[in-house]
């Protein structure tokens, strides 16, 4: 022990990339519901209304029963776009149990134009209140989802 | 919280409060949830309460991380796809 390197735990997750196209048609696919749905892999319910839930199924291959839920915390045209969403973990039972998940990690999606076109950043925080036993989970379930997530996204990226 | 255990050592909830500015009541309830987090371990000595850091609870939660963030690289992926193949 004694290592800093082993103690660091961070709290969130930041990813950023840059789409060549206008910040108003990445705006326009981060809102539009159907259009997030598209390439989120989610059939939602609802357009998205700020302070409102959000509920929908997954279309994502192999996970087509498992439901969409959260909860849209800011929606700031071009800008921002937020939503809440339990940290269920992938856990299915817990998810149709119907009882509360405690923990609920915030999601935000930031826009900035460039010369190129926009540079987006997402961020996902909240991460150190999930109990143990359901990070497990998570990265029992992802172990063979992301093989497949990542053919997924070549299979769409080529046709 | 985690940096004040990083050094593999036990410490009491006065000590790990020591020069904060949030009451004893907040660190334990800080504390409480590391706990349940599986990010530290708790043992005692006669009446009081020690802490240490559970490194491979770390360890996990540094992996299972690395997990969500490339899930989010995969779905970035998409959108971009999505947006820029858009006529």
């Amino acid at each position: 022990m004694g290592n800093p390197e082993v103690a660091y735990m961070p709290d969130s997750i930041a990813k950023t990339i840059e789409i060549a196209a206008p910040v108003e048609r990445v705006w326009d696919a981060l809102i539009d519901h159907e259009k997030f749905g598209s390439w989120f892999r989610v059939a939602l319910d609802h357009p998205f209304a700020v302070g409102a839930a959000s509920t929908g199924y997954m279309t994502y291959p192999g996970y087509e029963d498992y439901r969409w839920e959260a909860r849209v915390v800011a929606i700031e045209p071009m800008t921002r776009f937020a939503y809440e969403w339990p940290a269920t973990g992938g856990d299915k039972e817990l998810m149709e149990s119907g009882v509360a998940v405690s923990e609920w990690t915030l999601v935000e999606f930031m826009l900035e134009p460039t010369a190129l076109g926009t540079r987006l950043t997402v961020t996902e925080s909240g991460f150190d209140k999930v109990p143990e036993p359901r990070r497990s989970n998570v990265m029992r379930d992802n172990e063979g989802g992301w093989a497949e997530q990542v053919k997924n996204i070549r299979d769409y990226a080529e046709h | 919280m985690i940096g004040r255990l990083a050094d593999g050592g036990e410490r009491s909830i006065g000590q790990l409060g020591h020069g904060l500015p949030i009451s004893r009541q907040a660190v334990a309830k800080h504390l409480d949830v590391l706990l349940g987090a599986g990010l530290v371990t708790r043992t005692r000595a006669g009446r009081e309460a020690l802490f240490s850091l559970r490194p491979e609870g770390v360890a996990e939660a540094r992996d299972w991380l690395a997990k969500v963030g490339s899930q989010w690289d995969g779905t970035l992926g998409r959108l971009k796809d999505f947006v820029e193949s858009q006529p």
